[in-house]
């Protein structure tokens, strides 16, 4: 993580005051939010990018080698996590925000899961009424 | 009244972390987003109601396919492409999700050079973003022609459950016009930071108020939202 740190001490910009401090506290994984927005290492974003792309590739590999069953959905769920919590952390910048946001931001869409519940119970009856008295006699 | 002298400009008060920190944040009996700008603050808060619309979309759907009695059509097939004689599946849509990954990458760095007040490098890069969107856009028309032609309409498709068509055009055309007025934002944005607005503190059109690059960031989080929306339907409706 040192190296991460050097390098950027070349590429500062004198003006921002602040930054090398910043550049060192982030290479170093603190959480630091600061005057000057937000300013991370290209590095950061860079391999970030990379595992997008690496995890797109695997989630797209699922389908490619035709994987089913509950191996297929959970492999699919975990890339998509995975990738929807990196794009909301680093390219978003939510590990940096304080947590009064966070919190506000993330935790209500966490409730949608309620909703999720809900409507499974309500198509699994649907699919059973249609069962039941709308399925033709073959 | 003396208590309600105001804290001396410039100085920055040490703030707690953690759950206090929330607690304090939120009970200050002042803005909760301590250092967060307005505009950040209610991009984020507009991002949070899209995401309700856009999970009513994906619900809606899992109901739709979730009761049918009717087979789903395989996404497989229906999206596979026959390139060079080889059938090969899904790649169409493989091929989307990587230009909007590279567009959410090159965004994070024009945000990065923002920052470091890199003027030419910011436009270029926001420019580069507008073009990959641009190019996904192009790819949704594509598959929308091709599947129409196909016979795919909101009531019948020729695979299987009719539901199928309503949620494509729905939740596909949804993300497609959130990723057209991306590119048209991010466009608007990349000509004021190239025509340096923000160095200059040139007065806005509509505001009359001084920008600065906090502008590119918050152009930024509407992109990378769009390709978050991108992940989601990639996994549930393209992949499931």
């Amino acid at each position: 993580m040192t190296n991460v740190a050097v390098e950027l001490g070349t590429q500062q910009q004198p003006s921002l005051h602040t930054h090398k401090h910043d550049a060192i506290a982030v290479a170093a994984g603190a959480t630091h939010a600061h005057a000057e927005g937000q300013q991370h290492p290209i590095k950061l974003y860079l391999v970030v990018w990379g595992w997008l792309f690496v995890l797109s590739a695997c989630s797209y590999l699922v389908d490619y080698f035709g994987l089913h069953g509950y191996l297929r959905w959970s492999l699919i769920l975990l890339f998509m996590m995975l990738k929807a919590g990196l794009i909301v952390a680093v390219f978003m910048h939510m590990a940096w925000e304080r947590l009064a946001l966070a919190y506000a931001i993330l935790l209500p869409p966490v409730l949608v899961l309620v909703f999720v519940a809900i409507m499974v119970f309500e198509s699994d009856y649907t699919h059973l009424i249609r069962v039941l008295f709308f399925s033709s006699p073959t | 009244m003396a208590e309600t002298a105001l804290t001396t400009p410039g100085q920055s008060p040490v703030r707690t972390a953690g759950l206090k920190g929330v607690a304090a944040d939120w009970s200050s009996d002042q803005r909760a987003f301590k250092n967060v700008s307005w505009g950040k603050a209610m991009m984020w808060i507009f991002l949070l109601s899209d995401t309700f619309i856009f999970s009513c979309f994906l619900l809606s759907y899992m109901t739709a396919r979730m009761s049918t009695t009717v087979p789903w059509p395989n996404p497989s097939e229906v999206f596979a492409l026959t390139i060079g004689g080889q059938h090969i599946p899904l790649i169409l849509i493989a091929i989307m999700t990587f230009v909007l990954i590279s567009s959410s990458g090159t965004m994070a760095m024009a945000v990065n050079f923002g920052y470091r007040r890199d003027r030419v490098k910011t436009a270029v890069l926001m420019l580069v973003t507008a073009a990959l969107g641009a190019t996904f856009v192009g790819m949704q028309a594509f598959e929308w022609t091709k599947l129409i032609q196909e016979g795919v309409r909101p009531w019948e498709n020729p695979w299987g459950a009719a539901q199928f068509g309503s949620s494509f055009f729905m939740i596909t055309g949804f993300h497609g016009t959130h990723v057209t007025i991306g590119v048209i934002f991010l466009i608007a944005i990349a000509r004021k930071v190239w025509r340096g607005d923000f160095d200059v503190e040139r007065r806005g059109f509509f505001t009359s108020r001084k920008g600065n690059y906090e502008i590119v960031e918050i152009t930024g989080l509407y992109w990378h939202f769009v390709d978050l929306v991108w992940v989601f339907i990639f996994a549930f409706f393209y992949l499931w």
